[in-house]
């Protein structure tokens, strides 16, 4: 045995009697399987740390309804109305929600349940991401093979096993749309590049259906819809058109417009929405274009050929732009909508829409993030483009305007980096397959030793060169063995900073937080599921809860009971009216709750902690919010010379509207910190201004044990002499 | 006076030299053309009739239309994989291209029988 032990690998291969062409195989199989296991547990940080458990606002509803799906079966879940949320308008569910990820983690759960393996289903749901982040490496691999070469696709696996960009949104735990959508997104993609360079309508249906796959996952699949028609736009004008490019776009459009239009959600858009048009105008572009050459084709004679030339041209153009006149004149065909004009414009959202801009994730990335998201990346990034203009083909030219578009789109909007990530990542492999290829490529020149210099960069460092060097290219050789070791040194640095990133930043499940105690043991504030296990045990199952729109889904999915307002914020008015009710004074603000049916309110508050995401810090976007539908409530009454203050300087609307009364009830006897007055501020720093606050028509139900969640209940009318 | 006459001329020869060139063609491409033909025709009557009664059930409209147009689509790409003059798909057997445009085309009537509504 330890003979066997002391052999190197390739004579170890070769006592398999394998040939060249099956040790590479079987190579190139270990590597994904160790990728595909690796893009799995990095992501389990938090499940190691904390527990099995659903992270953030979004997934809560996602997994509330991914329970109600296995729960009741598809055909309700499809035509589900939600009473317990936006009391009193309710939610049509079925129809409001993109149900891809909801109906790929019940599949799971009924194979798995096939199986005999009994998980609960907020197992499956905790686990769907990090599975669908190995199958997107899997993809990864297949699309840089049909780029450029499988040396590539394996960098452009790894790369992406590991992208902090990536992980952001697919963590353990954080059942979101865009875990399963990135994966559709990178398939689609693949699909129809392939479809592109075989010409064959098998790969154009396989196309469509991925991008029905990936429409019934995420609004996002706007980028491909748009992506798609200018990448055939720059084949058309550039000349590279050809019969292969007229079937694949043909079918993908045709098939995959006609299956997203099966998703409730989506509708009509594909017909009446402007972000839609360019799909459907470069359709009809092709159809004319494609025409117009086969009569060419048809035609001996150039002159009579212009002529007709000029009649078809004038007169598709004039259709065309009637038809558009018409349809944007009459308000038949939408204009893009906010969401993503903010896109092309990032002034627009600030102005118009603040619960947009109110996002942080719709805030513009700083340089800082796109360091934290991409690493080394960031540079590999210009260097593969370099490689990829080098060698353009239809596949090349696909890549390299998804990674330029994407990448715009990452700057505008923070939360885009992680469509960006796979382009990233791709055109970051070929840069650096190409270079380690060539420099392997001059090691192994002239030289009968065996190197085992592989493609992969990580590896090759071993590659150390023999006694048999030729003379005259000593630098040479040296150079390249410099330069390996220099990109092994890269790669490393970038797997470090990776884990290093996924374990301090992108896996805090934010619902349970943890701090360093005074000697360095940790503590945990499990307050938020206090509260709402509090709310599920100890009031009534009709209670109806007020809080801020961020809370909503946790308070329905954990709390049981029904809420105003929601994350899903579909309803500026009525969020404005719940703003209004948190800023006003308590008399006016019980109007508004006795008018809403309102019997507990909400509210979370980080000044015994020093948690700063409290809603004292969100207090000023509700009050925009609120402002920007009843103009009664004005900004600058809050704010003292432009400045936002708690203490005893602060405006007195601020002083004595119900959200600081609600949050600083009996906090002025509060000892928070040695040293400090008793109603210290922890989290803004300063003691505050009133400390005496009498509640009239709410009294206190619950607080948790740091403060964190306070629960008011609403105390119905005296009654009447 | 001069003019008109040349571009009627030019019309006519156009026509002429179309017309010609056209019936060169194979009978087996002259089948796919008069296919899809029939398929616009159909999408335009169609929404001639939308137009005249209105568009209420949308999604029955644009099942209808969809699938004329889808399948006209869809046999312009067998065309075009049929073609012997195509060098790029020469190594595609025809019978691999009519059973791609006969699961295509399945695909398309499911979906548009689900749309229906």
């Amino acid at each position: 045995m330890a003979a066997v032990a002391n052999m190197p690998v390739s004579d170890l291969l070769k006592s398999f009697k394998l040939k060249t062409k099956q040790q590479e195989l079987l190579i190139r199989v270990s590597i994904l399987c160790l990728v595909y296991i690796l893009a799995f547990i990095t992501r389990l940080f938090s499940v190691l740390r904390y527990e099995s458990m659903i992270h953030e606002f979004d997934p809560y509803f996602n997994y509330r309804t991914t329970l109600y799906l296995t729960q009741n079966g598809f055909y309700d879940f499809w035509n589900w109305f939600d009473y317990e949320s936006w009391y009193p308008l309710g939610r049509i569910v079925g129809g409001t929600l993109y149900p891809g990820l909801m109906v790929t983690a019940a599949l799971i759960y009924r194979i798995l349940h096939f199986l005999r393996f009994a998980v609960h289903i907020r197992e499956v749901c905790v686990l769907t991401a990090p599975f669908f982040a190995s199958n997107t490496t899997l993809v990864a691999y297949f699309f840089g093979k049909e780029i450029w070469d499988t040396g590539a696709g394996l960098v452009a696996a790894i790369l992406i096993a590991v992208c902090p960009g990536y992980i952001s949104r697919s963590v353990a735990g954080s059942y979101d749309n865009e875990g399963v959508a990135i994966f559709a997104l990178l398939f689609t993609f693949y699909l129809f590049v392939k479809a592109i360079n075989t010409g064959s309508l098998a790969w154009s249906l396989a196309s469509a259906f991925g991008y029905f796959y990936m429409v019934s996952a995420w609004g996002g699949y706007v980028f491909i819809i748009n992506l798609i028609p200018l990448y055939v736009l720059v084949l058309l004008i550039t000349g590279r058109y050809s019969m292969r490019l007229y079937v694949a776009y043909n079918c993908m459009y045709v098939l995959g417009m006609l299956l997203a239009m099966q998703i409730r959600f989506v509708g009509f858009q594909h017909v009446q929405s402007g972000e839609h048009m360019a799909a459907m105008g470069v359709f009809f572009l092709m159809q004319v274009f494609y025409f117009l050459d086969w009569v060419k084709h048809m035609l001996s004679d150039t002159k009579l050929f212009q002529a007709f030339l000029r009649i078809t041209v004038t007169c598709a153009v004039a259709v065309g732009s009637i038809a558009l006149g018409l349809g944007m004149l009459s308000g038949y065909i939408s204009p893009w909508t906010g969401r993503f004009y903010s896109l092309l414009d990032p002034t627009y959202a600030k102005d118009h829409i603040p619960i947009i801009a109110s996002v942080s994730e719709h805030q513009p990335t700083a340089w800082s993030s796109f360091m934290f998201d991409f690493h080394i990346l960031l540079f590999l990034f210009p260097a593969g483009l370099y490689f990829c203009f080098k060698r353009l083909s239809d596949a090349t030219i696909f890549i390299v305007m998804y990674g330029l578009t994407s990448m715009y789109f990452a700057g505008v909007m923070v939360r885009l980096i992680l469509v960006a990530t796979p382009a990233v990542c791709l055109i970051s492999a070929i840069a650096v397959s190409a270079t380690v290829k060539n420099l392997t490529v001059l090691l192994r020149s002239k030289n009968k030793g065996v190197q085992t210099g592989s493609t992969k960069g990580s590896s090759s460092s071993k590659a150390s060169s023999k006694a048999l060097l030729d003379q005259s290219q000593p630098f040479q050789k040296n150079g390249a063995i410099a330069l390996l070791f220099g990109a092994f040194y890269l790669l490393s640095k970038y797997a470090t900073h990776c884990t290093w990133v996924t374990s301090e930043a992108y896996s805090s499940p934010s619902i349970v937080l943890a701090a360093r105690g005074a000697h360095g043991s940790r503590v945990i504030f499990d307050d938020y599921r206090e509260a709402y296990f509090w709310l599920r045990q100890n009031t009534p199952p009709d209670a109806k809860v007020m809080s801020w729109w961020d809370y909503g889904y946790q308070i329905t999915a954990m709390g049981n009971r029904t809420v105003i307002v929601d994350n899903n914020t579909w309803n500026n008015t009525h969020i404005a009216t719940v703003g209004r009710a948190m800023s006003s004074y308590e008399d006016e603000a019980i109007e508004i709750m006795r008018s809403l049916d309102v019997d507990y309110v909400l509210v979370v508050f980080g000044g015994v902690t020093g948690y700063s995401s409290d809603d004292i810090n969100k207090f000023l976007w509700m009050v925009r919010i609120g402002g920007g539908v009843f103009p009664v409530i004005k900004e600058p009454d809050y704010l003292v010379n432009g400045e936002y203050r708690v203490d005893k300087g602060a405006a007195p609307k601020m002083l004595n509207c119900l959200m600081y009364k609600l949050c600083y009830y009996r906090f002025g006897e509060m000892l928070t910190e040695y040293g400090k007055p008793p109603g210290y501020d922890r989290a803004r720093g300063v003691e505050i201004g009133n400390k005496d606050i009498k509640l009239e028509h709410l009294e206190e139900a619950f607080t948790t044990s740091n403060w964190i969640v306070r629960i008011y209940k609403v105390k119905p009318p005296n009654n009447r002499w | 006076m001069a003019r008109e006459k040349s571009s009627k001329d030019n019309a006519k020869a156009l026509f002429h030299s179309l017309r010609s060139a056209y019936a060169a063609t194979p009978v087996n491409l002259k089948i796919i053309d008069l296919y899809v033909g029939f398929a616009v025709f159909t999408a335009l009557i169609q929404v001639v009739y939308m137009a005249s009664v209105g568009s209420f059930p949308f999604n029955s409209f644009l099942s209808g239309v969809l699938s004329c147009v889808g399948t006209a689509v869809l046999a312009v790409c067998l065309r075009i994989q049929v073609n012997k003059e195509n060098k790029e798909f020469k190594d595609l057997p025809p019978e691999r291209a009519f059973a791609d445009f006969v699961l295509c085309n399945l695909v398309l009537h499911l979906v548009i029988m689900n749309f229906l509504g």
